[in-house]
């Protein structure tokens, strides 16, 4: 079942056109990728489906009704949660409260608790008191990805979690992926990491330019393929 | 054993001025909403607990917890309804906007209850005091300090220990992340200013049984309150009672001196500590 389409989806920054007509879709219990450089519009594509930018014209689709015009909120109370580019912990929040305010709007029951979280990522529990902000990169980024499960989401949106962060810290966050994934939630990840994002997805978009350039199965798609798709003709 | 007294009597009264300040803290605190209308609210609410004592001949106290919901209700519609549309990166809207709800509040006021001096009737309790020993106090000028430490005690265990008061710091933090969360930022506000409004029903309570009051007052204690609010710190209850005791105490030593010196000696020790400590006596860790 496809839980989340969008179709033709534009966005602009005032007169700058970020996104040229872009569709994706993510069925139930899967996990996709979506690749590219900087700059292709991968955030812009999150920022789309979550409402932080809206658009009126039926462009996103959650459980096949448009979503595209309502408030963030809303979109999230439907189960689409986010892990936002560049963690965006709230400095004024410890760190349990960090977890605890991803789940307190959307009171799903499902399998994240508190409890979970600290058991998805155990060093959390040593430091639930200390402000979020005062943790290490690798640290943060546990707390958001832990605080967006909290809402026991449908479908989680994670956008660049290895952005910033040393290989060993990516590898930690990136092993709790197998176990995200199996409490039942359809992922998109945005990575500009090629290698991880093919390690967790079932399928790969490329994005260049506010355009789709490849979608592929991921587990046989080829490095040409994602060469031409993520750099251009030209390179 | 003269000075004691008038410290004494200061600190009490800077119990009303951080009870005139605390709700300007708090909608500053999670908005950056500098309410200019903040005093005539007070004066606003002073009238609506007089005219339930009146009609019903309610004891004020009462009163006060009658016009409380009510006033929630209008800090709730006026954010909704009107402060959410202008609030934005610009502060120049809201500053105009409340500037000109200052004017038609004292206005209105003005037209329903003419500019004659009321006072709240709060009986016996205006003139009892209570010998401590080194000093006599009114139970009035007590029983305000004491709520204002009550009101902020409030505040602060809805602040840190409730899950509203969480949306209210994380909106404060960053409303675009907090909506990721589910929360409504604009919803938030209405309660804050709701909330604020609560507050307010409590300062105008004090203000109106301690002292007369008039509609063109509102200004004047919007002065003191910001005065508090800067020298506490921005976004500190607890710097707020400072600074309200610190202008509460310069006041009344102003007065000993020469009674004329009462108000300038407020404005005076504000200045000094601004000048010391630019940005107050507890700023805000994270800002
Ligand atoms: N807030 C913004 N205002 C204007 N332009 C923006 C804004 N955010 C992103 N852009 C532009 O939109 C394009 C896509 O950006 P983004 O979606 O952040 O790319 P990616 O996440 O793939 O790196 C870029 O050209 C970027 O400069
Ligand atoms: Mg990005």
């Amino acid at each position: 079942m496809i839980l989340l389409e969008t179709k033709g989806l534009t966005a602009n920054y005032g007169q700058f056109r970020a996104l040229f007509g872009v569709d994706v879709t993510l069925a139930a219990g899967e996990t996709v990728a979506i690749i590219g450089a900087n700059g292709a519009g991968k955030s812009t594509l999150l920022r789309s489906v979550t409402g932080i930018l809206r658009n009126d014209t039926g462009m996103v689709l959650h459980r096949g009704e448009p979503i595209g015009a309502m408030p963030a909120e809303t979109v999230m109370q439907r189960g689409i949660a986010m892990v936002p580019e560049g963690r965006k912990l709230f400095p004024s929040l410890s760190v349990e409260e960090n977890l605890k305010i991803g789940g307190q709007v959307r009171k799903a029951v499902g399998p994240w608790t508190l409890e979970a979280v600290y058991d998805l990522f155990p060093i959390l529990r040593e430091k639930r008191n200390v402000p979020g902000t005062a943790l290490s990169g690798g640290q943060q980024q546990m707390v958001a990805i832990g605080r967006a499960l909290m809402s026991n989401p449908e479908i989680l949106l994670c956008d660049e979690i290895s952005l910033g962060l040393a290989p060993v810290v990516i590898r930690d966050i990136y092993a709790a992926m197998p176990r995200i994934k199996a409490s039942g939630a359809a992922i998109i990840v945005v990575e500009q990491d090629i290698g991880r994002a093919l390690s967790v997805a079932d399928r790969v978009y490329c994005m260049m330019e506010g355009r789709v350039t490849l979608s592929a199965p991921a587990a046989t798609v080829s490095r040409e393929a994602i060469h031409t798709a993520y750099f251009g003709d030209a390179a | 054993m003269i000075w004691i007294d008038t410290i004494v009597q200061g600190i009490l009264l800077g119990g009303l001025y951080a009870l005139f300040a605390a709700g300007l803290s708090l909608v500053f605190g999670i908005m950056r909403l500098v309410n200019l209308a903040h005093g005539d609210m007070i004066i606003f609410a002073a009238f609506a607990i007089l005219l339930i004592t009146g009609s019903v001949g309610l004891n004020p106290f009462l009163a006060a917890l009658i016009a409380a919901p009510l006033m929630f209700g209008l800090g709730w519609a006026l954010q909704r309804f009107v402060l959410n549309r202008v609030l934005g990166k610009d502060i120049l809207p809201p500053l105009l906007v409340t500037f000109g709800l200052s004017v038609a509040l004292q206005n209105g006021l003005l037209e329903a209850f003419s500019a004659d001096s009321q006072r709240i009737p709060a009986g016996p309790l205006e003139s009892a005091s209570v010998d401590l020993g080194i000093v006599t106090v009114g139970w009035m000028p007590l029983l305000t300090f004491a709520t204002a430490i009550a009101v902020i005690i409030g505040l602060n265990q809805i602040f840190y220990r409730t899950a509203l008061g969480r949306a209210f710091r994380a909106t404060s933090d960053d409303p675009v992340t907090a909506s990721l969360m589910g929360i409504a930022p604009k919803g938030i506000f209405a309660i804050a200013t709701g909330l604020a409004m609560v507050v307010v029903t409590i300062a105008a309570l004090y203000l109106g049984m301690r002292a007369n009051f008039d509609p063109s007052i509102g200004p004047a204690r919007l002065i003191y309150a910001f005065e508090a609010v800067i020298i506490g710190g921005l976004g500190s209850l607890w710097g707020t009672l400072a600074g309200g005791i610190i202008i509460g105490v310069a006041q009344t030593m102003g007065a000993a001196i020469n009674p004329e010196w009462q108000i300038l000696a407020g404005h005076i020790a504000f200045l000094i500590v601004l000048l010391i400590r630019p940005r107050g006596l507890f700023p805000r860790a994270v800002d």
